[in-house]
């Protein structure tokens, strides 16, 4: 090392830049990354990704944050070199595309692929964003080669004949390595960008959350896809975490005729009580989720979570509403495709009236429709924003189905700064019905220790 | 040092039959270089276990195993007093109490054994998130200072240093202590080119294309929104089905009839026929 000032200080902005995107990394892990960087090859920059990787990132969710802010505190090349050899500078678009073509039928891992993305940020990605200013963008890079718009050309060269599992796994590939090319664009742009206004500005605004952080009514439709896979692991986490609470928290009452039994051989003297086994506590579970668009990201999720989390119930039941209500338990039976249970929802159940949400009729009309839903052992759940489009909120029939249940809560996916904007009437809900915020994975993952 | 550099951890892992990517590679070297001990998450069969064994036959290093489960203890990780021994003892000569808390009497465990061990020794704790929250607070001083302490005889510290891999299903949050304590290496699904060469690897005499075309399904198939994703295990199992069939080509038909080697849920089966249009099983 030539010059350890610039280094250490490089590798402490990094480690500052991590926890200003919510890593959790101690001086401790700081240490053996610094530890680890005298160990390891350093002309090499995955080398140097690796080791911050293996030293400072204890969590898969963190990795893409990782990836983002190592890309721009170690950049792969700097602007200004010699760029653009490989691509000629001057070759016509048509040209282009079918160089893209060519390297979206190979490996996403080929150094070419990732070269070929910053000539074209080069090329096609400066835009005027002020008078007098440039500035750097995806969009055209991405509206000039239009990568879509190449999949059938490609299809043709990839497969004898269209059709089939053979055309899945194709299209499969191509929409993996068009996937690693927006988001190799995305990184040099992010890039030029840090090149032009510094690093610590850009590093702020580009790290999305991690997965269990992001907000359900903001997700992109990609998120959602990685929120539903990780509904299964989320359960099985929060099943287990449930098991050892109950066998830990509370000990049976005394079973008195094992202990009898053992006090023989010590001449009736009970030295060892034997307890009964704890009775597991499992409450009946009602749903009652609003399916109005504006929530639904939140209400599907949930929902998936309560029916991948069956066992810890006794019985789960779920309704689902807009302006009218109905049960949707039979969708999701035992061993049924959740997520074709979540289309089924809409069309096959009887929900919409006029389909503006109205709360306070939806009360009044569960009461009426399935009067013996909620008993005194059940836990009522009701999911939704608390916004009935400025119609009668019907106080006293959530106030009646509050009494009939064991326990009931209510979650409500906005913002808490959001609550009695508008048409929300989330205190007077909330003073029948306690009611909290729950607006990601993390907070209902919380919510559903709680509960069961 | 266990390792020299990181291409050194890929040649030698991959002459014990396993083919480490970039991280993986990066991760081994480091925890030999650092001393610091290794912690593998993952799903199911994505060859945490395997890394262990493969390091400690690239270093020709003695495997030490512990396997943890619900209600593991002291007692059966760490050390015991031969209770019996020691009763047997005390019964022939009145005086000896004092001397049955000896090296004589100690029962070692997996963990002390590691400690103790003179000659190179991978220690591997598999499934740790299986274990009591307990035993990770009984890891805490093992895995910092390479010493556990016993009581009656004091400290005993490291011979040597094992190289210590944990495994975990991550079916829980392992403590942040020890992970802090860790290097972290997460193993998740390959991609399809590095899955075709691991199973090329792992079975000698199958053809290249169905290599190929069997890493692309089940990448497909890992795409699908599913209960369970198929894991490595179950594209080697699938593999050698094919093999056992005596098929050379896998078209719909036969990915019909086998699907049920890598999906183990029926409605993840039902939903993989019907995104890929596969004949539905009767």
């Amino acid at each position: 090392m030539t010059t350890p000032g610039s280094l250490v200080d490089r590798h402490v902005r990094f480690v500052h830049a991590l926890r200003a995107a919510g890593l959790p990394v101690s001086p401790a892990e700081g240490l053996d990354a610094a530890r680890a960087l005298m160990v390891v090859d350093l002309s090499d920059r995955e080398t140097l990704r690796e080791a911050y990787a293996a030293t400072l990132v204890k969590r898969p969710a963190h990795r893409p944050g990782f990836d983002t802010l190592f890309d721009l505190w170690f950049p792969p090349v700097i602007s200004g070199g010699a760029e653009a050899t490989a691509v000629g500078e001057n070759a016509e678009l048509p040209e282009l595309r079918e160089r893209l073509a060519e390297l979206l039928m190979g490996d996403p891992a080929d150094p070419a692929f990732r070269e070929f993305a910053r000539a074209m940020v080069g090329r096609f990605g400066q835009v005027q964003a002020a008078p007098g200013r440039q500035s750097w963008f995806s969009f055209p890079v991405l509206r000039a080669l239009s990568p879509e718009t190449l999949v059938a050309r490609m299809l043709t060269v990839m497969l004898d004949e269209r059709g089939g599992l053979p055309e899945k796994v194709a299209r499969r590939h191509i929409s993996r390595t068009t996937e690693a090319f927006t988001e190799a664009v995305a990184a040099d742009v992010r890039r030029r960008i840090a090149e032009e206004s510094g690093v610590e500005k850009i590093a702020r605004s580009v790290v999305r959350p991690p997965i269990d952080q992001v907000d359900f009514l903001r997700a992109t439709k990609e998120e959602l896809a990685r929120l539903r896979r990780e509904v299964y692991p989320l359960a099985r986490r929060l099943a287990t975490r449930l098991t050892i609470r109950h066998k830990h928290g509370r000990r049976g009452r005394l079973d008195f005729r094992r202990t009898v039994r053992a006090s023989l051989p010590t001449g009736g003297v009970p030295l060892t009580t034997h307890m009964r086994p704890p009775r597991p506590h499992r409450p009946e579970l009602v749903v009652l989720c609003d399916a109005s668009d504006s929530v639904s990201t939140f209400s599907h999720f949930t929902l998936l979570l309560t029916f991948a989390l069956r066992e810890q119930f006794t019985k789960v039941r779920a309704f689902a509403f807009v302006d009218e209500v109905d049960e949707i338990t039979r969708l999701f039976a035992p061993g049924a495709d959740v997520l074709d249970a979540i289309g089924r929802l809409t069309k096959e159940t009887d929900i919409v009236r006029f389909g503006r949400t109205s709360y306070g009729r939806v009360f009044e009309r569960f009461a009426e429709r399935f009067p013996d839903a909620v008993g005194p052992r059940t836990s009522l759940l009701i999911l939704g924003d608390a916004r009935s489009n400025y119609q009668a909120p019907a106080l006293g029939a959530l106030k009646r189905l509050a009494g009939q249940a064991r326990h009931a809560y209510w979650l409500n996916p906005e913002p808490m700064a959001h609550w009695d904007t508008g048409d929300s009437l989330a205190t007077s809900y909330g003073s029948v019905v306690p009611m909290r915020e729950c607006r990601n994975v993390a907070q209902l993952a919380a919510f559903v220790e709680t509960l069961a | 040092m266990w390792f020299a550099s990181p291409d050194v951890v890929r040649e030698r892992l991959e002459a014990a039959g396993y083919l480490a990517d970039d991280g993986t590679a990066m991760s081994v070297f480091l925890a030999g270089a650092l001393g610091k001990p290794l912690l593998a998450e993952g799903p199911a069969g994505v060859g945490k276990t395997q890394l262990a064994k493969a390091v400690a036959e690239a270093t020709g290093a003695r495997l030490i195993r512990l396997q943890c489960y619900e209600g593991l203890d002291e007692a059966r990780a760490l050390y015991e007093w031969n209770y019996k021994k020691q009763l047997l003892r005390i019964q022939a000569d009145d005086g000896a109490w004092d001397d049955i808390f000896s090296e004589e009497f100690l029962l070692e465990r997996p963990l002390l054994k590691a400690i103790r061990s003179e000659e190179p020794t991978v220690l591997l704790i598999d499934e740790t998130d299986k274990a009591d929250v307990e035993v990770e607070g009984l890891l805490l001083e093992l895995l910092s200072d390479y010493q556990v302490t016993i009581p009656e005889l004091g400290t005993i510290t490291a011979a040597r240093r094992p190289y210590v891999v944990l495994t975990s299903n991550a079916t829980r949050e392992l403590s942040e202590a020890l992970k802090r304590r860790c290097l972290y290496l997460h193993i998740g699904y390959p991609t399809p080119e590095r899955e075709r060469d691991i199973l090329l690897a792992r079975i000698p005499g199958l053809p290249a294309s169905i290599a190929d075309q069997l890493a692309r399904t089940v990448a497909t198939l890992r795409a699908l929104e599913l209960k369970k994703s198929p894991s490595i295990a179950e594209t080697v199992d699938w593999a050698h089905t094919l093999l056992a069939l005596g098929r050379t080509e896998l078209d719909e038909a036969l990915i019909g009839e086998t699907l049920g080697v890598v999906l183990k849920h029926n409605s993840d089966q039902v939903r993989a026929a019907k995104e890929l249009g596969l004949p539905s099983r009767s």
